[in-house]
């Protein structure tokens, strides 16, 4: 009795032996060596894998760093500039700082500025109905409102405000990892500066159409006026297919467009409020802060 | 009786207008021809400000090979080539022109009387036909002389002419088949000279007896061109399963009907084409059927193309108190309309208008995997699955079911017990994937 048990123990041992030898040399012979580092980089990275850097996640966005040695032309758009500060010494490399950026909504076609004309009541996607038609308040260019932004944000930075019917960018969850403005299927949002203080200036419109028309959908379009245009001295905002630009890095912040603008369609964000009787009618028409 | 085999619905028929005969709608003060009214490319305007035109002259070319000419429906000078909103909301380029007097081209022939006989030859019939700026008037507005040139290694057997109407409300082809008949025959026989085949196929719906029964005594006199009776089903007027109920032949995925040696055309076309070889009259006006439950008198008009919609509605007397939606096109199909002040284009066969009540979609819930759609569906998808993975963004294992031979008839949305706007999610994934498809063939 005692001799089966002993047979069987050795043979499952031997077994076990012969196999661990053949797994060795196998080991050997496959062996991926793998720089450390990458391992180092990637438990820095934030692990969203939101593909705001544009890899394929964290891991690659480590691998990419690691084989090329280079932190140019790399950011993490949630982690910051912290995040590569870390990662530099790694790779024996300095990171270089970089302005942090926010999601800017560029309408103000609210549920008041832009009523809607009819009634739209299909499958909830603003993709589907940028193809179908202009939307409910007639604007061909203007937010639909139906979130295919706020599905697509990873980080609960957005949600649609129930009493204008805009999305909204929550300042301190926001990353700026772009996913809202590739699933706008307007292209309404934008990356731009965060700011000195969280002060931006920006225009709040896209649309593409001449004044008059505009005007007729919402009372808060850029209308192509261009006296913004003349009003900046830093040559900072341009004109364009009946809309104008505030270039980010050319602005100084001064704010004479803002008061210049007959829709009151450029909106200054987180700015301390005005003196004078006409700027507080001005911050009061504003409906977005962000 | 003959019908196709693969889904179907049955919709509520409500061919409230069957009934009243086809009357000219008057001319407005202004008329505004769109530039885009056919499938492929937008024609190009040859006119300018201020010109003088007259009723049939060509306004606008269509240069590339998909495209067609588009004709003056008025007499009257040009006012200005701009944007104008089309049926989406969205601006589209048309020529606008004010009507002065109702001056007619010479050479077209306004007389009533019937030309029956055919003196051209077939390449003199294709220029004709892609001159006078016909397109398939049936919705699709595809222009009708590249459905005429076969390509080569390609034989066209049957000529099958799409007199189903299976659509829900719409009534403008069955009035056509019904009061020009005879010009109607003379269309098909022109087109099977040009497609050179010797049988042509009508197919019709038994819910239009008086119709099928005109055709039949008519058809006796002209060589080859048979009047087959159909089952009613929707959506029968799709050209894969009109022919598959006529001659049992199945188009493959992604192919067209000349595959299987057919060409199939409109009712509505095959007149468009006798008026255009026979009478040197381009596609200036078409039928379109104005109904509707709360409509007074629901009713076909011939309408000159560009005529305001909002026009055509007054001169019916039909918008009546309470109105929720107005669709351009039949109920099934049919898109709904942001404006009505969109021109008549080529390819609006009818407009209905609903009450508000019956306008609201359904809520939606759930899907509960019943299958009901799978069973509708008249191409064999599984809706269901194709809008699920839609809604979770899984484009490609959409284009892997087969998302791109979905018809858009929408047997799918009518028959879902959980009110679920399928058509809509198979849209947003078919317009995907034609994105995903395009980028791929641009690499």
């Amino acid at each position: 009795m005692n001799t089966v048990i002993l047979y069987a123990v050795l043979a499952l041992s031997s077994i076990g032996v012969l196999a661990a030898i053949i797994l060795y040399f196998i080991a050997q012979k496959f062996k991926i060596i793998e720089d450390p580092r990458i391992d180092l980089v990637a438990d820095l990275l934030p692990g969203a894998n939101c593909g705001g850097c544009g890899f394929a996640g964290c891991r690659n966005m480590a691998e990419f760093i690691v084989k090329n040695e280079t932190l140019e032309n790399v950011s993490c758009p949630p982690g910051g500039n912290d995040v590569l500060k870390q990662i530099g010494p790694i790779i024996g490399q300095v990171a270089e700082e970089k302005a942090p950026m926010i999601a800017v909504l560029r309408c103000n076609g609210s549920l008041k500025n832009a009523p809607s004309k009819v009634k739209y009541d299909g499958a909830s996607s603003c993709f589907f109905v940028n193809n179908l038609f202009s939307g409910e308040n007639g604007c061909p260019n203007g937010c639909i409102g139906l979130g295919d932004c706020v599905t697509s944000c990873l980080f609960d930075a957005m949600y649609i405000d129930s009493e204008t019917g805009l999305p909204v960018i929550d300042n301190e969850k926001c990353v700026a990892c772009g996913a809202c403005v590739k699933s706008c299927p307007r292209a309404i949002i934008e990356l731009r500066l965060k700011g000195k203080k969280d002060k931006r200036i920006f225009v709040s419109c896209v649309n593409k159409e001449k004044g008059a028309v505009a005007k007729k959908n919402c009372e808060v379009a850029c209308i192509g006026c261009g006296k913004c245009v003349k009003e900046c001295k830093f040559e900072a905002i341009t004109l364009s297919n009946n809309v104008a630009y505030i270039n980010f890095e050319k602005c100084t912040l001064c704010r004479k467009c803002v008061e210049s603008c007959p829709t009151k369609a450029i909106h200054e964000v987180n700015f301390p409020a005005r003196k004078n009787k006409e700027a507080s009618e001005l911050t009061e028409k504003e409906t977005i802060v962000n | 009786m003959k019908t196709f085999n693969l889904g179907g619905v049955h919709p509520e028929e409500n061919k409230l207008s069957g009934n009243s005969p086809i009357k000219v709608c008057s001319i407005p003060t202004t008329v505004s021809i769109p530039l885009a009214q056919n499938l492929g490319a937008a024609s190009v305007p040859i006119v300018a400000k201020g010109e003088k035109v007259k009723v049939g002259q060509l306004i606008a070319k269509g240069e590339a090979f998909i495209s067609s000419n588009i004709h003056s429906s008025v007499s009257g000078t040009v006012l200005k080539i701009d944007d104008i909103m089309d049926a989406s909301g969205y601006r589209k380029k048309a020529i606008i022109i004010n009507v002065e007097g109702d001056e007619w081209l010479e050479e077209i022939d306004r007389s009533a009387d019937i030309k029956r006989e055919i003196s051209y030859n077939k390449g003199e019939i294709v220029s004709i036909v892609k001159d006078s700026g016909v397109v398939g008037l049936g919705g699709a507005t595809f222009p009708t002389q590249v459905k005429l040139m076969v390509p080569e290694g390609k034989k066209a057997e049957y000529l099958i002419i799409n007199g189903v109407e299976c659509e829900p409300y719409l009534t403008s082809d069955h009035r056509l088949m019904l009061e020009k008949g005879e010009e109607l025959l003379i269309g098909i026989s022109i087109l099977m000279k040009a497609l050179d085949v010797s049988k042509a196929l009508i197919g019709i719906e038994n819910n239009k007896q008086d119709a099928i029964a005109n055709l039949k005594k008519l058809a006796v006199n002209y060589k080859g061109i048979e009047v087959h009776e159909l089952q009613v089903k929707y959506p029968q007027g799709g050209e894969k399963q009109l022919i598959k109920a006529l001659i049992n032949r199945e188009v493959p995925s992604g192919k067209l009907p000349i595959e299987v040696g057919c060409v199939v055309n409109n009712v509505g076309t095959a007149f468009a084409v006798y008026e255009a070889v026979q009478k040197k009259k381009p596609l200036i006006e078409r039928v379109v059927t104005i109904t509707g439950k709360t409509v007074k008198n629901p009713s076909n008009y011939m309408v000159r193309i560009g005529t305001p919609l909002s026009f055509l509605l007054s001169e019916a007397d039909s918008m009546p108190e309470g109105t929720g939606k107005v669709i351009n096109g039949g109920p099934m199909m049919g898109k709904a309309l942001t404006t009505l002040e969109i021109p008549v284009v080529k390819g609006m066969s009818g407009v209905v208008i609903m009450p508000e009540g019956e306008a609201k979609r359904p809520n939606a819930y759930n899907c509960i995997r019943c299958g009901k759609c799978i069973s509708a569906c008249p191409m064999g998808l599984e809706p269901y699955l194709i809008a699920l993975m839609s809604e979770q963004n899984k484009f490609e294992s959409c284009e892997g079911e087969r998302v791109m031979d979905c018809m858009e008839c929408g047997s799918c949305s009518f028959t879902c017990p959980s009110g679920r706007p399928l058509l809509d999610m198979i849209r947003v994934s078919k317009n995907k994937v034609s994105q995903i498809i395009r980028l791929r063939s641009n690499k």
